[in-house]
């Protein structure tokens, strides 16, 4: 059966803990900006890495248990996740760190800023999951292990030509990828489903300038949603991408990077 | 050799396939007529009793948010058969543990259900179907070590008597175990687990539970109490007897062949009304991430899926002849289907359970009626005149 190879402590960056992780580094700008995927395949960043990348060096890990990146037995919640990377910035020489969360790194990236490292300067969410803002008869995220693969393709884009289409034409690493974000997010994410109750209040803890970036045809997690999380963050902007779905760094690579450079001046 | 009547009593007035995705999950419980579910249920009991009746043992088991098994709490029904049947012992196989949440409460059912029976249960354990996560809500992520989390716990809690202890593992936490009332039998009810591959077969050798698989016919069977009987001797343990393995497997007898074998062909509704969408057959986490790569990448199933329990993809596509060929399908005369029943027990090294499927999807009350007799009263004394009958 194929399967994905994956990064160790040679071909890995040393993120602590004993965690290697399959990390793409772009750009050679004074400030860090740290890039947290989602579930997403890492090559369809590639346009939007290589436009942030313009102004800032930027640093993009496989969450463990995404992609090509090992998971410890140990790392099992996104706390765990958000640990990690508060160690990672806590060893860097970094300062002034924007960190830019996309869909599911969006909520690690919630664990982080709540923690309040001194590294970070700003928080950049796109699409983010990770807070539940309905009761208990609202999704407040689509059930995507739900949710048959075309349907999918229709909430995750709004152009389904962004998608891997027909599994059986698409390459076989590409559906491996996809198969494996699958599985982590399951992990992280299956219960409390892709959120965490308590960060609904400490998401008051943020201290950063915060800004929300969110496609006008998201389907897994609707723009009202990315309004309504903008609310509980305290001077957070919201800045809606129109003609994205739910991962508009894919769909609108540019538009989403000069966003953010905008916002980090 | 000891028999069980099984049937998932089925809900089996279904609309067009054509018009809903998934028999699975999704259907609508609108689909339900009350009054005929209710009349569905007397008979599926009866037959049960029919079964005791005529000396053989009586097998349930539970699924959920399917139209293909109504009965949503094996527990519930093993407590009614407790109190309807005589001498039968109970199967329940199994409890889907890892799709439950507490398995003390489990463990407090069986125990109950053992005393309402004078101790006439035998406890079964499964992971608990992929199709299930959804309506249990159970992450499909490390549930194999969930379930034998939970075994633990429940079996620790039938055999502790002097007090309460302590469980904070990683999946369940409970500080003040000690069920009232305790089981009936000593030191719990025997324990089975229903598996469908080799490798998982090693770890019930080593606790020295039964093993019983569903439906995987007479090569895969034999490999899988192979693997059974090769962990035994690589641990020093005693060789197993017949007692330790079962087998189920879909079974009709008629006077004639062509009666048997009309029987059978409505049993085999329960292979051909299991239309699940990919989304729920393939989980992730459920299965490892490349296996369920390369289902995503392979043909989208058009018509109904295979039972999940069993290893055979192709098994809705079978005919009659190949599946009694594979051992799947037991079916004819009396003296036929010994003669299948033969052979299959040669093929595998022995059994000494048989869990036979005699009811499902439109097999009538009285057809259904006179396969278990049929069975009990000519097919038995002549298996057991070549294996020799097991006592329990």
């Amino acid at each position: 059966m194929q399967t994905l190879d994956l990064v160790d402590a040679d071909s890995g960056v040393d993120f602590g803990n004993g965690v290697y992780l399959d990390t793409r580094a772009a750009g050679s700008g004074d400030r860090v900006a740290l890039l947290l995927p989602g579930a997403e395949r890492a090559a369809e960043n590639a346009t939007f890495v290589e436009s942030l990348a313009e102004e800032f060096s930027v640093v993009v890990p496989s969450h463990p248990g995404f992609g090509r990146s090992a998971r410890p037995d140990w790392c099992t919640t996104v706390g765990d996740l958000a640990d990690i990377y508060v160690d990672w910035l806590e060893r860097s020489e970094a300062s002034d760190v924007t960190l830019v969360g996309l869909q599911f790194g969006g909520w690690i990236a919630l664990e982080i800023a709540v923690r309040r490292p001194a590294q970070l300067a700003r928080l950049v969410l796109v699409d983010a999951v990770g807070v539940k803002l309905g009761g208990p008869l609202d999704r407040d995220f689509a059930d995507i292990f739900a949710t048959p693969y075309a349907g999918l393709e229709r909430l995750y884009y709004a152009d389904t030509a962004f998608g891997l289409g027909d599994l059986g034409s698409a390459r076989e690493d590409d559906v491996l990828e996809m198969a494996r974000n699958d599985e982590a997010l399951v992990l992280y994410g299956w219960e409390p489903y892709l959120h965490d109750p308590r960060l609904g209040r400490a998401i008051e803890r943020i201290d950063v300038p915060t800004l929300l970036i969110w496609g006008s045809h998201d389907g897994i997690v609707s723009p009202d949603h990315g309004r309504g999380l903008a609310a509980k963050i305290a001077g957070a902007r919201f800045e809606e991408i129109d003609g994205a779905g739910h991962r508009p760094q894919v769909e609108r690579a540019e538009d989403v990077a000069r966003s953010i450079t905008t916002f980090a001046g | 050799m000891q028999y069980w009547h099984f049937s998932e009593c089925a809900y089996p007035d279904l609309p067009d396939p054509e018009t809903y995705d998934s028999v699975r999950v999704t259907l609508p419980n609108g689909v339900i007529d009350p009054e005929r579910a209710a009349g569905l249920w007397d008979r599926y009991i009866r037959e049960w009793q029919v079964a005791d009746e005529c000396g053989l043992n009586v097998m349930v088991n539970e699924h959920h948010s399917t139209a293909t098994c109504m009965n949503s709490a094996a527990p519930l029904i093993a407590g009614v058969l407790a109190r309807v049947t005589t001498n039968a012992r109970i199967l329940i196989l199994g409890n889907p543990v890892a799709n439950r949440n507490d398995p003390v409460r489990i463990a407090e059912e069986m125990a109950l259900v053992d005393l309402l029976s004078h101790g006439r249960l035998d406890v079964g354990f499964v992971r608990g179907v992929q199709y299930e996560v959804g309506a249990t809500n159970s992450k499909p992520f490390r549930m194999t070590e969930r379930m034998w989390e939970a075994v633990e716990l429940i079996t620790r809690a039938m055999r502790t008597h002097d007090g309460p202890f302590n469980w904070e593992g990683e999946f369940f936490h409970h500080r003040q175990v000690n069920i009232w009332p305790r089981p009936y039998q000593q030191p719990s009810p025997p324990i089975w687990i229903a598996t469908g591959t080799p490798a998982s077969a090693a770890p019930v050798a080593a606790h020295g539970y039964k093993i019983a698989t569903f439906l995987g016919g007479a090569k895969g069977t034999r490999k899988l109490f192979q693997a059974y009987r090769d962990r035994l001797e690589e641990i020093g343990k005693p060789p197993a007897g017949d007692d330790m393995f079962g087998y189920a497997a879909l079974a009709y007898t008629g006077r004639t062949d062509s009666e048997g074998l009309d029987g059978a062909r409505k049993l085999l509704w329960y292979l051909q009304s299991n239309k699940v969408a990919k989304q729920f057959t393939f989980p992730p986490g459920y299965m490892p991430y490349s296996v369920r790569a390369a289902a995503l990448r392979g043909p989208q199933p058009s018509g109904p899926g295979a039972p999940a329990v069993s290893p055979l993809p192709d098994l809705t596509s079978m005919s009659v002849d190949d599946l009694i060929d594979q051992g799947i399908l037991f079916a004819g005369s009396a003296k036929t289907v010994a003669g299948q029943i033969e052979r299959f027990y040669n093929e595998v090294g022995g059994l000494g359970h048989l869990l036979l499927m005699g009811q499902a999807g439109h097999l009538g009350h009285e057809e259904t009626v006179r396969g278990i007799e049929r069975f009990a009263a000519d097919v038995v004394p002549a298996v057991d005149r070549v294996t020799g009958g097991v006592t329990v």
